[in-house]
This record gives C-alpha cells, structure tokens and sequence, in this order.
C-alpha cells in the first residue's frame, strides 16, 4: 500500500530522517515508535506531502504522492490540532469533513452514532467551539474525523498522548477493529509501547531517522522494545558518566 | 530580578516570529515609525505658525479647544490597537516572583509603548516654539505636564476597559456625535472642555487634577489586575455558548457552497475576521472626503474613481489580501484533503462579490451628492468584480502570514504583503482605473471615461479562469513553503 523509497530530510546540513526502503501491506497495522526527535511526525507529514523530501518519494497506493494529489480521496490523518478547524463545533467540523469526502450529513450521522461510546457524552451537542475543547476532546474529534468516508489509509500520529485511561482503551477496541478491514491500513506513532504492541501487527523503531528495528508483532515484542529503549537509556548514562 | 525580565523582554522582541522576517520589511517598518515620528514633529512646529499666521487665532487657545478630541481619540485608538501586557504573564506565574513585581513589570512594560511615545513627537516640539515665542516656561511645563499625565490616564484606563467588550463603539459613537454637532455648528462640546486644558497653562495648581486622575488609575488597575492573576480569571480565555449553524440554504452554489459556508462562519465567529467587515464599513463612508469636497487635493475627476473604489471595494480589499492566510491555523488540514483549489478560491471571490454589491446598494447614499458621483461608484463596483477580486486573490498567494483568527491586536498591522510582488500587483488595482478614465475624461468625455472603466471590469470576468489556474499553480509551488510559514506563530 505504502512504499517508501530512498527517503531522506535534510535541514540546514541536519539529517532527521534517512529511510532507504520501507514497504507497508495493505490491510495491515502498522506502528512507528521512537523517542522525541526520531522522525515519526516528519515521516507522516512526507507521508501526506507537507513537507518536501531532500531525496526519495513516498509512494500511497501506487502514486507518487508528490506528483498526483489522487491519493488524497482514500488517505486520512489527524496529526495535531492544525488538522481541526478551531471557530467550528464537532458537528460543523464533521460534516464539513464529510462534505470534502462525498459524505451526505445521514452518512456521517450514522457514523457518529457508533461512536458515542468513544466520545463519552463529551463532544456532541455541546455549545463550544472546537478551540475551547480541553486536548483530549479535541483529539477524539480529530480522531474519529479521520474514518468519516471509509479511508483506505488512516494516520494518526501519538493518538493516545492526552486521552483518558477510558478513551484509550476504546482507541484501542477502534484501531484493531479498524486494521480488521483488509482494506484499511492504519498508521500509528506513539511513545507508549504498550499500547502499540496491542493495537499493531508490525513495528518500526525509528532511532535520529534510521529504522533500527523492524518486529512483527509476538508475545515477546513488548519486551524487545522496552530492552531495546532500557538499552539506550543505559548507553547514554555510560556516555555521560565517561565524559 | 529586574534585569532578568528585561532580558526575557528583550528576547521576545528580537526572537519573535515577526522579527525574523526579511530585512526589507525591517528596514520599511523603521522608515514608517521614523517617518511617522518626523511628521508629528513637523507638525508640532508648523502647527503654531499656520494658526498664527493662517487663521490668526491663538495657537495654543486653539489646540486646547480641540484636545478633548485628541484624549477620546486616542483612547480609542488604543482600545483598538494597543496590545494588552497580559501574554507573556502566565509561565512566570509559578516562579519564585512576587505578584506585584510582575505586574509592574507588564506595566512599566507599557509606559514606554509606542502608543505612549508618539504623543512626544507632537508635543515636545510644540511646547518649545511656544517658549521661543515668549510664553512663560513654568506654564508651558505645567501643561505639558498635564498632557503627558492625560496620555498616561489613558494608558491606564485602556488596561482598565479593554476586559469590556463593545465599548469601544459606544466611546467611539460619543465621539462621532459630539463631532458631528460641532462640525454642522449645533452644539458645541469644546466651549466646555477647552476651559480645562487652558486651566492647565493658567492655573499651575489644575495640573494635579490629571496627575491625581493618573495615579487613581494606575492603583486602581494595578489592583484589578493583581487580583485577576488567576488562570480562571484574568488570564482566562472568555467561552460562549453558541449554537451549531445550518447553512445549508447555501447549497445552492455547489461544490463551492462547502467553503462558503466555512467563510461564513469564519467571518461571524472570529474577532479577526469581524474586523475586516468594520474596515469595510468605515470605507463606505471614505467617499466623503471626496465627494463633500472637504479635502481641497481630491477635486481632480480622477479621484472620484480612486474613492468609488474603496467605498466599494474595502472588504474586498482588507479580506481578499489574506486568502490563504485567513486559513492558516488549518492549513495542513485543507492540504491532506482531497480538495479542488478552484472550488477553494471561488467561494473567497463569490465572498468578496457578494461584498461588494452589498456594499454598492448601501453606497446608494452618495445619491444625495448627484447622479454622477453614483455612477462612479457603480464603474467601480463592476471594475472591482471583473479585475480587482482576482488581482487580489493572485496577490495573497504570495502572503504567507499566519493570521491568529482569535486576536485582533496588532499593533502594526500584519507585516503582510509588503514583498515586491504583491507592490506590483497593487498597481492594477488603483492606478490603472484611474488612468483608463483619465484616459477617457480628458480625451473625449466623463462618460467615456466610465465608460472604458467598465469595459476593462467587464473584459476581467474573461479572464477568471485563467487567472484561477495560474493562481492554483502559484499555491502548488509555493505550498512548502507557505506549509512551513503558518507553522511559525508568535
């Protein structure tokens, strides 16, 4: 679905980003983790051709996504908040989204209702503006905006950062039924390896650009991981301690 | 502790996003500051001889009379535009600072605003001529003095106001009512007011009556703004309840109607973008420095087209010159949608259309000044449509100011479109009618002039399309970096 091809981002003689070739399955779930700084927002946004690449291009579906904009019609994504639209209320945000992906406001009613769980009575119908959400019901809007007119491509980077104990594990319940559908890859960042473990089916850990690590996701992945993230911990107080 | 505040000031000065920006607009903004501070000098100095020798009243008898103007106006002005100190307040909150200390500090901040400082500009110069001709110094120091306190008072009693919404038009409608019974000689306020200010020159002790007035105010706001230091309350960003809107009777437009109905609500739900319908409101009544003949410089005809353009033309102007910028704070949103760029801009220049001719039909007032001044005004309007709209839709691509929809302080204005490109594209949208109807006024007739107006208004509707399409490829080269640009705020 997604393939990434000589892909590197250069600023001002910085390389944040250095990926030779990474190949995404369709109808998989797939989870980016790394620490600050790794490159996974950078990634995402090449992914949705906001930023331009200083070599490579990224391929969504068999197009070039910075040569043809037809990608655009099957791909979602809610990377922060400059994805929502901040004078509007929920409901004028989600059918302004349905009306730019060919969703009447029944289709996108119907849609809402599946996830009134999810938004627990805190975004529909109330009287604010997206702006005067706290974080965390901004995300739910940005998150749930993201599956109005059935993506082929969802991205969602750090969803579960500023969510509830209670709306991550629906997050979670949402993104593996999601990645059920063979026809919906999902894309996710996040610096909580717990959860990545349980919602994705393979992981790439991106360390200064490079991709370190590449795991299909076992019993054993949670503690790869987190040896792997104690591992630097130590190296960089070993670092440290020598200087 | 002092020393360390000034520091963070002087780094949220030179570091902001607006200071980083190329040298040209540094260098055009100190000339307008420089230019600004020199014709208030200017002024100062002409001002006594002009009155003396012009109108052979007395100059300082006459300013008096009008400096109730002067105090309202300035007030005023400030209410608009001077930026409240509250912004850099709250990370200092949990520092070991005592709460006085920081809001002295946002205070003393202010006193040397600019605001503050260009009253200096007038004044200084004014009150040394009136020592070099032969006014006693202590007087005219006392009343100097009383003005800088006036000034002051207002800074203050700006700190005080600006928590309350919507006063500014009742301050500014006192305004405009007194000014206008003094203009049509009905009643006139300064008889009342002009005692005072003279007061300050003839009778030293008046002058603490404003320093008295400063200092109630400055304790007064200094308290108010002490107990406010909470971030529920002072500090608090204001939340309304509101309603979601059904616009849907605008789906008559199409694909375009999705945006439309966007705008719309952009329009009504941001202090920002409210403005920009004030401005066009105040352009309305722009004509009537021209067409009263108030100002002696813009009887030429030529004029008459420069003003019908900006009577009509102002929300077209003041919005059209930020599109894309006015969706700057969601830009990465309309990126990544599957979106038609030509849907996108045509909703902004049904907006501006759909401006313009309501403007036109309030315009209708300007009948009352003859046939011929509304003509003007209708060649314009439709020279507005047919080329204006899409010169400054092509003008903004080049733009790439994020706009903060919730504020509407800026104490210069956005350092918009001063680049070179956007200078050139400006010329076609004054000059160039002006020229084609002198063209034809001097050649043959007025309506021919008109006439040939029209004709270029009516050939620019030829050319949307492709202005459109050019427009849509200067966004797709320049989308990085405009993407990158409304990423920096300040």
């Amino acid at each position: 679905m997604i393939a990434v091809h000589n892909l590197s981002k250069t600023y001002t003689g910085n390389t944040v980003l250095n990926i030779e070739h990474l190949e995404i399955e369709k109808g998989k779930s797939f989870g980016l983790v790394g620490n600050n700084g790794a490159g996974k927002t950078t990634l995402f946004s090449a992914l949705l051709d906001l930023i331009q690449p200083t070599t490579g291009y990224i391929e969504n579906n068999g197009i070039k996504v910075n040569s043809s904009e037809d990608w655009k019609s099957i791909t979602a994504a809610f990377i922060d908040e400059s994805f929502l639209i901040g004078y509007l209320t929920a409901e004028e945000y989600f059918y302004f989204i349905g009306e730019l992906r060919g969703q009447n406001k029944a289709d996108v009613d119907a849609l809402l209702s599946k996830f009134e769980d999810f938004f627990h009575g805190e975004i529909l119908g109330k009287k604010k503006y997206l702006r005067d959400l706290s974080k965390g019901n901004q995300k739910k809007v940005g998150i749930v905006a993201t599956l109005i007119g059935n993506p082929e491509v969802v991205i969602l980077d750090e969803p579960f950062a500023n969510l509830d104990p209670t709306t991550q594990i629906r997050l979670k319940q949402i993104i593996k039924e999601l990645s059920a559908d063979p026809n919906v890859t999902v894309l996710v960042s996040s610096h909580d390896l717990m959860h990545v473990t349980e919602v994705c089916e393979r992981i790439v850990v991106l360390d200064k650009g490079i991709v370190v690590k590449d795991i299909v996701t076992s019993a054993e992945t949670l503690k790869e991981l987190e040896e792997h993230f104690g591992k630097n911990a130590i190296a960089d107080t070993v670092e440290e301690a020598n200087q | 502790m002092v020393k360390h505040f000034v520091s963070l000031q002087w780094k949220s000065f030179w570091r902001s996003a607006s200071m980083s920006s190329g040298l040209f607009m540094k260098i055009f903004m100190a000339f307008w500051a420089c230019w600004l501070a020199l014709m208030s000098a200017l002024g100062g100095i002409a001002f006594y001889k002009l009155v003396k020798e012009k109108l052979e009243l007395d100059p300082l008898e006459t300013l008096n009379r009008f400096l109730i103007y002067w105090w309202v106006g300035d007030l005023l002005f400030r209410y608009a535009l001077q930026k409240m100190p509250v912004i850099n307040i709250k990370p200092l909150l949990l520092l070991p600072f005592n709460k006085n200390k920081i809001v002295s500090f946002a205070f003393g901040k202010t006193v040397f605003s600019f605001f503050n400082v260009i009253h200096a500009f007038f004044f200084i110069p004014f009150s040394l001529v009136l020592i070099k001709n032969g006014h006693p110094v202590t007087n005219v120091l006392l009343w100097h003095l009383g003005l800088i306190a006036l000034a002051y008072a207002n800074n203050f009693l700006n700190i005080l106001l600006n928590k309350k919404d919507n006063l500014i038009f009742l301050i500014g409608g006192v305004l405009a009512i007194f000014g206008g019974l003094h203009y049509f000689g009905y009643f006139d306020v300064t008889v009342y007011t002009a005692p005072f200010f003279q007061g300050l020159y003839d009778l030293g002790w008046m002058v603490f009556v404003p320093m008295a007035a400063l200092i109630v105010l400055i304790a007064l706001s200094f308290r108010s703004f002490t107990s406010d230091l909470y971030l529920d309350a002072g500090l608090a960003t204001k939340s309304k309840d509101i309603k979601t809107e059904n616009l849907d009777w605008l789906n008559r437009f199409g694909r375009t109607a999705t945006f439309l109905k966007n705008d719309i609500k952009l329009i009504k739900r941001n202090k920002r973008a409210k403005s920009t319908v004030l401005v066009s409101v105040f352009f309305l009544f722009y004509g009537l420095l021209f067409f009263t003949g108030a100002v002696e410089a813009y009887d030429g005809p030529v004029w008459k087209i420069f003003a019908a353009i900006f009577v009509t033309g102002g929300f077209l102007l003041s919005f059209g010159q930020f599109v894309p910028s006015w969706d700057s704070s969601y830009y990465p949103l309309m990126m990544s949608q599957n979106i038609k760029y030509k849907e996108y801009l045509s909703s902004k220049w049904w907006l501006m259309v759909i401006a313009t001719l309501i403007s036109t039909v309030l315009a209708s007032g300007y009948l009352y000044f003859g046939w011929d001044v509304y003509l003007a005004i209708i060649v314009a309007s439709i020279y507005n449509i047919g080329v204006n709209s899409h010169v400054v839709l092509w003008a903004g691509a080049y733009v790439k100011t994020p706009i903060d929809l919730t504020s509407n302080k800026k104490a210069f204005g956005d350092k918009q479109a001063f680049n070179t490109k956007t200078l050139l594209l400006s010329l076609p949208k004054m000059a160039l009618p002006m020229v084609l109807y002198a063209i034809g006024h001097y050649a043959y007739s007025p309506n021919a002039g008109y006439a040939l107006v029209t004709i270029a208004g009516i050939a620019g509707f030829a050319f949307k399309d492709a202005v459109f399409t050019k427009i849509e490829k200067i966004y797709k080269t320049e989308k990085y970096k405009t993407l990158s640009a409304y990423k920096q705020k300040n």
